[in-house]
């Protein structure tokens, strides 16, 4: 911070002053600062309200709760709801589900973004990419109800996806109803919206690149393809990794507003996930506390996944996430 | 090279042109470069195609007729232009319905939103003030760790008693933290001099944000009213979950949903269908009521771009 100070905006310095001298200043700069605090007042009651409540409330998940009696006044169970939870034998339905869901999304979501990335950044038109790019960002900005809409009235039993499989392969595929289609669909419409703004932070990173290496690598004669791999690539390898991180974070997410809207009874078996099952017991059937333990051991789960790749980045001598 | 932070390789700068290609120009271009460019441009151009492409088929449909969607197999003019699609949107009452309640819950939503950031990243930016640490360290710990969506949803529908009415869309998400600090940061810029000028005349704190500071954000203002009002328009889920009893209340993307998603007789959910939309809507209209759904955005993204490249990614990691 390098704004000036004056006379009457000193920054508090730690007052190792008597106990009296102490609560004095303190006194004086609340009532110096009382409007600042009104400013901060509606944003503070927003957290408390909206993001802190709601974190004392997973006690729910070890109770019975019920509205009536409130979160306080519920009967404590323990870890009755992860036992039940576990004794149910589709759990690892739910599970592998969404691991198949995630580790397809690493594998093919991923790295298209990066590619792309590597791409424009070799196009030479600053004009002509630019363009490219306004087209490539637009599906970001759409809402996930259009996107899925979209692929409703495209490959649905009356549109033109639907209908041109039927006239090459000669027989019909029902891409929206079928637990074979479904997470291709996913991943095919993850990719449409958001591989162009994924690219922003790699073309940033690629900013970064010193030009002066491509130059040398030239006058050794290297060609465009192995510029791309060993001066473009290793550049960015932080921000990948950073990236990868991110994600790991995120392995048991599936996207649950994404995923209700293309989950219906017909594909079940492959879009029952924990995403979806936290929403269908929570909101749709009322199992509060269920819902929640099976959300909590998520989120444990995440935490946990994050802590360790980070550990491994840092043993593979990368900065990570922190 | 390896060793950046965090800090350094989020650092915003894709938005500036590369001074120097990667590759050689001219005559200097070896076959192989040459043959690597016109793949490269041949293959980006056609992702992008590919990208806007149902965006151009939604729209060339919404105007043809039912017959001619059923059988020409693809096209993007349609041979015989019909509007009876729109005609039946904006004749229906629920459409149309459904469409103010967007724009309601769009600006409402913004302008709590705006004041919500606006209020507390003031006062957060001033270094002065007491607890101020504690304050940042609360809103960046919400930032990593949440209750998750069973709790969220008990504090709107059981605690505050918010089911059903406007309120439920319009505050859960009235700050986003991360867009908070990025203002933050920006007034924590504003040469201090400016303000204090101010003060001295006898202004109060909220008199120097309303007559000094917020005059000399208003890109910053309008960069995440923007965001946020994208972000109301496209929101889907609260309205979902929280107005069951309030169909009058629900926005356009709630109806998009019921009226194209659950109508497609895959869903096993018909139960909560209103009568007029039992019948399969016809092609057209699903794909003109798409349109209109979008158009807002499209009508807002000239400005959006000017401003997410830089936007994006400010650090907000930034103390």
């Amino acid at each position: 911070m390098s704004t000036a100070k004056s006379a009457t905006y000193e920054t508090p310095k730690k007052l190792h002053g008597t106990g009296k001298e102490y609560w004095r200043r303190l006194g004086n700069d609340l009532v110096r600062d009382r409007w600042l605090y009104l400013l901060l007042l509606p944003g503070l009651i927003y957290f408390i309200v909206f993001k802190y409540l709601p974190m004392f409330g997973i006690v729910i998940a070890f109770e019975n709760y019920v509205p009536f009696s409130g979160v306080l006044g519920s009967e404590w169970v323990g870890l009755k709801w992860f036992q039940y939870f576990f004794r149910f034998p589709a759990w690892t339905r739910y599970l592998s589900n969404t691991l198949i869901l995630s580790l397809m999304n690493i594998v093919f979501f991923f790295p298209a973004p990066i590619i792309l990335a590597l791409l424009l950044n070799e196009m030479r038109s600053l004009r002509y990419k630019k363009l490219l790019q306004t087209l490539l960002y637009v599906p970001h900005f759409i809402s996930i109800v259009i996107v899925v809409s979209i692929t409703f009235v495209m490959f649905g039993s009356s549109g033109i996806v639907y209908k041109l499989t039927q006239q090459l392969l000669g027989h019909t595929v029902n891409y929206m109803g079928s637990p074979d289609t479904f997470r291709w669909m996913i991943i095919g419409q993850t990719i449409w919206k958001e591989t162009g703004w994924g690219t922003i932070i790699f073309l940033a990173a690629l900013t970064n690149v010193d030009t002066q290496l491509y130059e040398a690598a030239m006058v050794d004669g290297a060609g465009r393809l192995r510029r791309l791999w060993h001066i473009t690539l290793p550049a960015i390898r932080s921000t990948i990794v950073l990236m990868l991180i991110l994600r790991m974070g995120s392995v048991l997410d599936t996207g649950y507003d994404h995923l209700i809207l293309m989950a219906n009874p017909l594909n079940r078996s492959a879009s029952q996930t924990l995403d979806v099952f936290v929403y269908q017991q929570g909101i749709q059937s009322g199992q509060f506390s269920y819902a929640s333990a099976i959300g909590l051991m998520k989120s444990v789960i995440s935490v946990t996944l994050v802590v360790g790749s980070n550990k491994i980045a840092h043993l593979l001598g990368e900065q990570g996430l922190y | 090279m390896s060793k950046r932070s965090a800090e350094q390789i989020l650092s915003p700068r894709s938005h500036l042109p590369m001074k120097v290609s990667t590759g050689p120009v001219g005559a200097n271009a070896t076959v192989g470069s040459r043959v690597f460019d016109v793949v490269n441009y041949l293959f980006v151009t056609l992702v992008a195609i590919t990208t806007i492409i149902p965006f151009i088929y939604i729209i060339g449909a919404s105007f043809a007729t039912e017959y001619e969607i059923a059988t020409r197999p693809m096209f993007f003019i349609p041979q015989d232009v019909s509007v009876n699609a729109y005609k039946y949107i904006f004749s229906s009452n629920k459409i149309l319905r459904g469409f103010g309640n967007s724009l309601l819950i769009t600006s409402a939503g913004t302008a709590i939103n705006l004041f919500f950031t606006v209020t507390m990243a003031y006062a957060l930016s001033k270094t002065r003030l007491r607890g101020r640490n504690f304050f940042l360290n609360l809103v960046i710990f919400s930032m990593f760790f949440s209750g998750g969506m069973i709790p969220g949803y008990i504090i709107v529908a059981n605690v505050l008693n918010l089911k059903n009415t406007f309120w439920s869309v319009l505050l859960p998400g009235a700050i986003s933290a991360y867009n908070m600090m990025i203002v933050k940061n920006f007034f924590q810029g504003i040469p201090q001099e400016l303000e204090e000028s101010a003060s001295i005349d006898g202004c109060t704190d909220i008199g120097v944000l309303w007559k000094i500071v917020l005059p000399l954000s208003l890109p910053v203002l309008a960069t995440f009213g923007l965001f946020y009002a994208v972000g109301h328009w496209n929101a889907y889920f609260g309205a979902m979950i929280y107005m069951t009893g309030a169909k009058e209340k629900w926005p356009l993307q709630v109806l998009l949903r019921e009226l194209i998603i659950m109508s497609n007789g895959t869903a096993g959910d018909m139960t909560n269908m209103d009568a007029d939309f039992v019948q399969p809507p016809e092609q057209s209209i699903k794909m003109a009521v798409i349109v209109v759904s979008t158009v807002p955005i499209m009508c807002v993204y000239p400005f959006l771009q000017k401003y997410f490249v830089k936007g994006v990614m400010v650090g907000a990691l930034k103390g």
